[in-house]
């Protein structure tokens, strides 16, 4: 925290060699997609390119947007924004399993 | 007796302008007048006070930009519910290496944008700030280059929802609808793609005329938000639209 920092801010200021690394996780994260799109994996071809793109979204909120150390209010902000899409996906998610088990009303 | 001890130790207040009603009695240098950056507004305390606002103001539009892809992305879940395999037919049709391509030129783009807050945080000279914020807005054009390429080609294959489009598969209203849910959902992105170029101009322009620092950086650092939010949807709208239905067959 103390190199870099200005006489009026109190900002963390990242290492270029953090911002490569990460940079360097989505370009592998992009790849595995494309390499796990052609291989047959059932219903769980979208769960593994669903859970990829989470954590390459995930290391972009984090570290490119600073999320990391930003304010804890701007935490529960942008964590409120994610919970409600998480909401969102609920209901559709109760929408679509509608008949999967028998008994239950579509 | 104690009033001379005491005095010692809590010394009353030695210099406080006095009670006044006239407000036109005060005079300025009844006031501390601390120094400040010539960037801090008056409503802030300091530095720090005002880009935690400023950044939590802009996350509180980014969760407005949420719910706005979000609806879309539930269309999407409905639809590719209701015609699963329709879906993964008209998905067949999009070019994924073109989609890679774009999804590579964005991270790269978020990477520049990064160092390009990173430039100003560290106080870099402005030739080096509008380097790297020149080439995240090259990397955003040619993501828009890309995308006309895109466009371009389902025109001409009539696979532009609407009175002239043509399917040949087995689910033409499925396609009909995948290609509807495309153009909306990548169309609103390359809108948000061009006002991000407009927002960079502006960004651009400033850090060439030496206005952030290590101590100010706040402009670039919010649109750097923006700019990591619109790559976000990217990094979502491509497995989803580009790589569903199992190019392993292929």
């Amino acid at each position: 925290m103390s190199d870099g920092q200005g006489h009026f801010g109190h900002a963390h200021i990242a290492p270029a060699s953090m911002y490569y690394a990460v940079f360097a996780a989505l370009i592998v994260g992009t790849v595995l997609t494309v390499a796990a799109a052609k291989v047959d994996m059932g219903v769980f071809n979208n769960v593994v390119m669903l859970l990829i793109a989470c954590t390459k979204a995930t290391l972009v909120i984090l570290f490119f947007m600073h999320v990391r150390w930003a304010s804890r209010l701007t935490w529960v902000v942008a964590m409120a924004g994610f919970f409600w899409l998480l909401l969102l996906f609920a209901v559709i998610g109760d929408y679509i399993s509608r008949g999967w088990v028998p008994g239950t009303l579509r | 007796m104690p009033d001379a001890h005491h005095g010692e130790h809590f010394p009353g207040p030695i210099h406080q302008p006095p009670l006044v009603a006239n407000l036109e009695a005060i005079q300025p240098h009844d006031f501390v007048h601390l120094p400040h950056h010539p960037k801090l507004q008056h409503h802030f305390d300091d530095m720090a006070q005002q880009i935690d606002a400023s950044t939590l103001g802009m996350w509180v539009f980014l969760v407005t930009e949420i719910m706005f892809f979000g609806g879309l992305f539930a269309a999407y879940l409905v639809y590719r519910h209701a015609s699963p395999e329709g879906f993964a037919e008209a998905s067949h049709h999009l070019n994924v290496t073109w989609g890679a391509v774009n999804t590579i030129v964005l991270i790269v783009s978020s990477l520049t944008m990064a160092l390009a807050v990173r430039s100003a945080q560290t106080s870099a000279p402005p030739k080096t700030q509008v380097a790297w914020i020149a080439a995240t807005m090259v990397l955003g054009a040619a993501f828009l280059g890309v995308k006309a390429i895109e466009y371009t080609d389902k025109f001409t294959h009539h696979l532009v929802p609407g009175p002239n489009f043509h399917w040949t598969g087995k689910h033409p209203q499925a396609a009909e609808i995948f290609y509807s849910l495309y153009f909306c959902m990548t169309g609103l992105h390359a809108t948000h793609m061009i006002i991000g170029l407009g927002i960079m101009t502006v960004i651009g322009i400033m850090a060439w005329r030496r206005q952030f620092d290590e101590d100010y950086y706040t402009p670039v650092e919010i649109a750097g938000l923006y700019w990591h939010f619109v790559d976000i949807v990217w990094i979502f709208l491509f497995p989803l639209l580009y790589l569903i239905g199992g190019h392993f067959t292929e």
